[in-house]
């Protein structure tokens, strides 16, 4: 029987009043609620606050390099389409460093979750600008302010037609545990961006800020409509849609490889004596 | 007998298409065949040749004397036409080419005229051309005949036919034409023969050695690789994978690794410069993964589709930290497919990064060898999974081990986790920062294991006289070019070979004292297709070892036989 005792993992080195709490209760109780047991999750991270989170559930976990999550994951996925597997990491990690995978994972398609602490700071490296934080900042390396415009994540995704592109606020629990739950159902790449403040470093984007902010997409709302996905995915500022924002039914990478036809590659028994018949191309 | 054959031209104009089917009908006909190419980076035009050494005995590298040159453009007979033996002959289309040749081993033959009237395209002018070659060396055509069917047999009887044709067309012209050729093949044992180049030997080897995840970007001189893998795929369960940049390619190698499959990626030294940070991380989290490095002359694009052994100093050092590895270089396409089987073998038994290091003249020599011997291979899984891993009371991924290997278990297979992590980290795989157990991991990854990959390692090959007094030292791709060199030279001289296909970690001394021999040589020549001497340098630093002189070549382009013994030559006086 899986509980939420079945999840306790490490504990947690993060600052107090962490947004990043949040995340990973939401992540446990939704892991709980799916009656999934920790080995049947592979747990993808890279680098930054965000990628630690793996540490402090519990699951299979693969906890690489800073921005390189998304392709560990993808070979994870491939080599067993059997495992549920899913990227925990940051604006910083997946949106700066990673950027090229984020871009070649929504066109892939590969059926991996994607789940984004977005504070809209590197907390980490304690106070740099992300790729995420606001235009004009002024933050311990950016003393003219930000200069660079800033990056929108649901924009990218409707605009790589990625399979299910959602936004969350970290205080909306039952919200969260909700995309959570639908991200994964989806049968394709599923995209989480979750708004989350940095308590240490992000004195603008608090709590306050994003609760003033946020609103869920109304009951009749229709993400399946990418013009209308590309409006709301647009809208940042005043007004910041929560839910889901963009979802089509693009069949996943994996279902699309004649190989995993047969059932996932770590589990196709090898050979070697086949080989002959490939060497007799070679008279 | 044996004779060397060049075909010269502009990219594009089907230098390979004539190479190839040349290559296979000698194999087929039970010769022995050595071919090289040279190339341009551009898809058309420039000028690029392939060069084919045929004989009755094995061969092993070029010769800068040509037989026969096939000109599909000027071009080719003013650069190469001093290559000519004496009794050579130049085989040129004078209306094609618009020019006349003066010299007396000139044969015309109308290659795209005698293409159309066969009814064919002038695109068979190729074809013609390859019977041409035929007909002047008095060899039969039916092999040929073969072939052409074979090869055309999508495109229809039509094509199969025009070929069939075009290629007698030529056989005959030529035969008429050329009375005073005196070319002649002699008899060889009826034996079909394997034809395979460097990068096709490690797509086979990774084949047999059950690696079913291949991720790369395509460079020069690896992509042959992918290609070759790809249209297996299928067939072998193969999935390959081209990801959006290097980086993303071993990381994705490693996510298949750490699932439980044996995976794959290569590259070339730019694209192998993105790895690095890859490399590391396979080291830290201890996660079998082999990798083809196919080098070219650098720095940076350098000369994209030439040679070079300029990557074996940076192998040795890449990826931040410290770490274990290993690093094989074959020096003919048969050592490839062994020690491709060999790198798999010892990644996945010490979980650790091995290369297959390579070069674009081995990527692109194709070889005649009699056969590969599946029973020499090795396969033995070595992962955790199934009924033993379910029926462990308690797993750690980083288990503390008298030989430093922990159990590698795929996860998924029992309810244990598996935690892989590029932080330290303790036995369980999660992150710490205690000096005690930072100690303990680095003892298990690195100390434990060293001594036990280092016995793996295979001594040098040592070729010729045991009792020599010049000894020429090498390792990848100039085995062939130093062997033949021996072999012509053994008379005179008394001298031999080591060659080094297992390059790092090196050698133990317990089964050949290599050292001892070297340190008994009047001579010792170090011969790297390099400017400065890498080999020479990591020998010195490993053991004290300096050698009396060394040979380069850092031009992009290969060692030809005679140039070696020329090099070669040039030391002897100071016996």
């Amino acid at each position: 029987m899986v509980t939420l005792e079945t999840y306790k993992g490490q504990p947690p080195a993060w600052c107090p009043g962490c947004g990043n709490f949040g995340i990973v209760r939401a992540f446990s109780e939704v892991m709980v609620e799916l009656r999934l047991e920790p080995h049947q999750i592979t747990l993808v991270s890279g680098i930054g606050q965000a990628a630690k989170l793996p540490h402090y559930t519990r699951g299979n976990t693969f906890n690489g390099l800073h921005g390189r999550a998304l392709p560990v994951a993808t070979g994870i996925r491939l080599a067993n389409h059997g495992m549920r597997v899913i990227v925990t990491t940051g604006d910083g990690d997946c949106y700066g460093e990673g950027g090229n995978h984020l871009m070649a994972a929504m066109r892939r398609n590969i059926n991996v979750k994607l789940f984004v602490h977005n504070n809209q700071i590197y907390g980490l490296t304690k106070g740099q600008p992300s790729p995420t934080t606001n235009e004009g900042t002024i933050a311990k390396n950016t003393p003219f302010g930000v200069i660079s415009g800033q990056f929108n994540p649901m924009v990218l995704a409707v605009a790589l037609e990625c399979g299910l592109a959602a936004r969350a606020f970290v205080a909306d629990q039952e919200h969260l545990k909700g995309l959570m739950r639908e991200a994964m159902n989806h049968k394709g790449f599923a995209i989480i961006d979750i708004l989350q403040p940095c308590v240490s470093f992000n004195k603008v984007n608090t709590f306050q800020w994003y609760r003033e902010r946020v609103y869920h997409l109304e009951p009749e709302y229709n993400p399946e409509d990418r013009n209308a996905a590309f409006a709301r995915a647009l809208e940042w500022g005043d007004r910041i849609p929560i839910g889901i924002i963009y979802r089509n039914h693009r069949p996943a990478y994996e279902e699309r490889v004649p190989i995993l036809e047969k059932g996932p590659l770590v589990a196709q028994v090898f050979d070697p004596k086949r080989i002959t018949e490939a060497l007799k191309e070679f008279y | 007998m044996e004779y060397t054959i060049k075909i010269g031209g502009e990219a594009g104009q089907g230098i390979q298409t004539i190479g190839e089917a040349l290559c296979r009908v000698f194999a087929r006909s039970g010769f022995h065949v050595f071919s090289h190419q040279d190339y341009e980076s551009r898809v058309r035009g420039g000028h690029n040749f392939y060069q084919i050494r045929i004989s009755s005995e094995p061969v092993t590298a070029s010769r800068n004397t040509i037989d026969i040159l096939v000109a599909l453009d000027r071009e080719s007979i003013s650069r190469h036409g001093h290559e000519l033996s004496a009794h050579g002959r130049i085989l040129y289309d004078p209306t094609t080419l618009q020019f006349k040749n003066k010299a007396p081993s000139s044969l015309e033959i109308p290659f795209e005229k005698l293409a159309l009237d066969q009814g064919g395209e002038t695109i068979m002018a190729n074809t013609v051309a390859t019977g041409a070659v035929l007909g002047i060396l008095g060899m039969g055509l039916d092999i040929l005949v073969d072939l052409l069917a074979n090869t055309f047999k999508n495109k229809g009887e039509k094509s199969v036919r025009d070929n069939s044709g075009a290629a007698e067309a030529g056989y005959h012209f030529a035969r008429e034409h050329c009375k005073s050729c005196a070319f002649a093949m002699g008899t060889v044992e009826a034996k079909q023969r394997m034809l395979i180049n460097g990068t096709e030997s490690i797509a086979l080897g990774a084949l047999a050695s059950g690696c079913t995840f291949y991720a790369a970007y395509p460079m020069t001189p690896s992509t042959g690789i992918m290609n070759y893998l790809a249209s297996k795929g299928k067939e072998y369960g193969v999935i390959v994978e081209q990801a959006e940049d290097e980086i993303s390619a071993i990381n994705m190698a490693l996510g298949a690794s750490y699932a439980g499959v044996r995976a794959m990626t290569g590259t070339s030294g730019g694209g192998f410069a993105l790895m690095v940070e890859g490399l590391s991380l396979a080291g830290m989290t201890e996660t079998p993964i082999v990798l083809a490095m196919g080098q070219r002359p650098g720095p940076a694009t350098g000369l994209p589709t030439r040679t070079e052994q300029g990557d074996l100093e940076f192998l040795v050092s890449a990826g931040h930290g410290e770490f274990p590895r290993v690093i094989f270089a074959p020096g003919s396409p048969e050592q490839a497919f062994y020690l491709t089987n060999k790198a798999f073998d010892i990644a996945e038994k010490y979980q650790i990064p091995v290369f297959i290091l390579f070069d674009t003249y081995l990527s692109d020599s194709q070889w005649t060898i009699d056969s590969l011997d599946l029973n020499q291979l090795r396969y033995h899984d070595y992962r955790l999974r199934g009924e033993p891993f379910r029926n462990l009371a308690d797993y750690k991924r980083y288990r503390y081990t008298e030989t430093g290997v922990s159990p590698l278990a795929v996860p998924g297979d029992a309810d244990h986790l598996v935690v892989a992590d590029s932080d330290e980290h303790d036995e369980n795989g999660h992150i710490i920062e205690d000096a005690a157990t930072r100690i303990k991991m680095v003892n298990k990854r690195l100390f434990r294991k060293i001594p036990l990959i280092r016995s793996e390692i295979a001594p040098p090959l040592l070729y010729g006289n045991p009792e020599a007094e010049i000894v020429l030292v090498g390792w990848g791709s100039t085995y062939g070019v130093m062997k033949a060199a021996i072999d012509e030279l053994a008379r005179p001289a008394n001298i031999a070979m080591l060659h080094f296909s297992e390059v790092f970690p090196l050698p133990d001394s317990a089964s050949f004292d290599y050292l001892a021999f070297l340190r008994r040589a009047r001579i010792s020549l170090c011969v790297e297709n390099n400017a400065t001497g890498q080999f020479k340098r990591i020998l010195r630093a490993e053991t004290g070892f300096t050698f009396t002189a060394s040979i380069h070549r850092y031009d992009g382009r290969p060692f030809t036989v005679e140039e070696l013994k020329g090099e070669i030559h040039g030391h002897l006086g100071n016996i």
